[in-house]
């Protein structure tokens, strides 16, 4: 099968697409928050774990501290390592390669690879949606950071309520049933309850405590919350109806 | 300042890094357990939502009811609809600026 035949191939790059353009507003964000564009850029070539990125320009955005924007950032990207063990038991790497792999292991590249069956395809398919989104999301970056930084006031475009809305959609898509949905409501009670009475960036690490505890005395679906962002099936729609464009344009678009 | 935010860049970004390396190099046992799976689980939405609440609310180490909760609000209507994420983040941006500028 040649890569272009590759359904997993397609699939990884759309999502790349997809999710490498939103990239321009995590730069436009970490700016307003404060970090420099360079500062920014290290972001997303070193940490590339959205979640984890948006946590740390958030809480610093907040006020917060250094430290607390690591806490909130290191806890967020504890999932990684889940989607790691997942991915190492499916794609059966050595050596460098997985060194590579595990940079590039996130909540996309993982559902692309779990939504093949045969091993080739999903080795394309992480790999497409990996590489192909880290290309992208630091090029996206280093655009919407430079823009956020020419914008001048932050709060005069809305970029605090961009951040606002960028958290709301990170998480919306793990609202799949009434505990994770329960579970959002307390934590975000807890943090509003305590924003007053303990210093700025802290009430995220206490809303982390009280979810560690909820998920230690859970009973519902073990793998509740962890359920990829993205759902590949969506992207299978969009890679066919470009490969009938590129038929029809006789095969040269 | 400037220095030590550097600092927790860089070791927030070696912690990423490593916690993405330990699934591929403990053996799956370790790892294979169903608290440390519900664990990443709750954290993951744990966090969203107070980092949503933190971002909409406060002011400091205040508490602050202002446009940011018209991009809340507007935000959510535009994640009912199934607008993509960065059209989400746009109507936030718009809604906020929105509501600054009709209050003055």
């Amino acid at each position: 099968m040649t890569l272009r035949q590759s359904p997993a191939f397609r699939i990884g790059l759309s999502i790349a697409v997809a999710t490498g353009l939103y990239g321009v507003s995590f730069g436009a964000l970490s700016v307003a928050a404060g970090l420099t564009v360079a500062q920014t850029i290290a972001l997303s070539l070193l940490m590339f774990t959205g979640g984890s990125q948006f946590a740390f320009v958030g809480v610093i955005g907040g006020g917060g501290t250094g430290s607390a924007a690591f806490g909130a950032a290191a806890l967020l990207g504890v999932r990684n390592a889940v989607y790691g063990m997942q991915m190492n038991r499916m794609l059966k790497l050595d050596g460098w390669r997985k060194a590579m792999a595990a940079q590039v292991t996130i909540d996309e590249s993982t559902a692309t690879a779990a939504g093949q069956k045969d091993l080739d395809e999903q080795r394309r398919g992480f790999w497409t949606a990996g590489v192909g989104i880290f290309i992208l999301w630091n090029v996206f970056t280093a655009i919407g950071a430079v823009l956020g930084d020419a914008l001048g006031d932050p709060r005069k475009w809305g970029l605090d309520g961009a951040a606002v809305a960028a958290f709301l959609a990170l998480l919306w898509p793990r609202l799949s049933a009434r505990e994770p949905v329960a579970l959002a409501v307390a934590c975000a009670l807890v943090t509003v309850l305590v924003i007053p009475v303990v210093p700025p960036g802290v009430p995220i690490l206490i809303a982390a405590f009280v979810a560690a505890v909820w998920g230690w005395f859970s009973r519902g679906p073990e793998r509740e919350g962890l359920e990829p962002d993205i759902d590949p099936a969506k992207y299978e729609d969009a890679a066919h109806d470009r490969e009938r464009s590129v038929e029809e344009s006789g095969g040269q678009a | 300042m400037s220095w030590s935010l550097w600092t927790w860049i860089l070791l927030a970004s070696v912690v990423a890094y490593a916690t993405k390396a330990v699934g591929y190099l403990v053996p799956p046992r370790w790892l294979e357990n169903e608290h440390m799976t519900r664990i990443a689980g709750t954290l993951t939405v744990g966090l969203l939502a107070s980092l949503t609440a933190m971002n909409a609310f406060s002011a400091g180490q205040a508490l602050a009811f202002d446009a940011r909760f018209g991009a809340l609000m507007a935000a959510a209507v535009a994640l009912l609809l199934r607008v993509s994420f960065l059209g989400v983040v746009i109507i936030g941006a718009a809604a906020a600026a929105g509501f600054r500028l009709v209050a003055g």
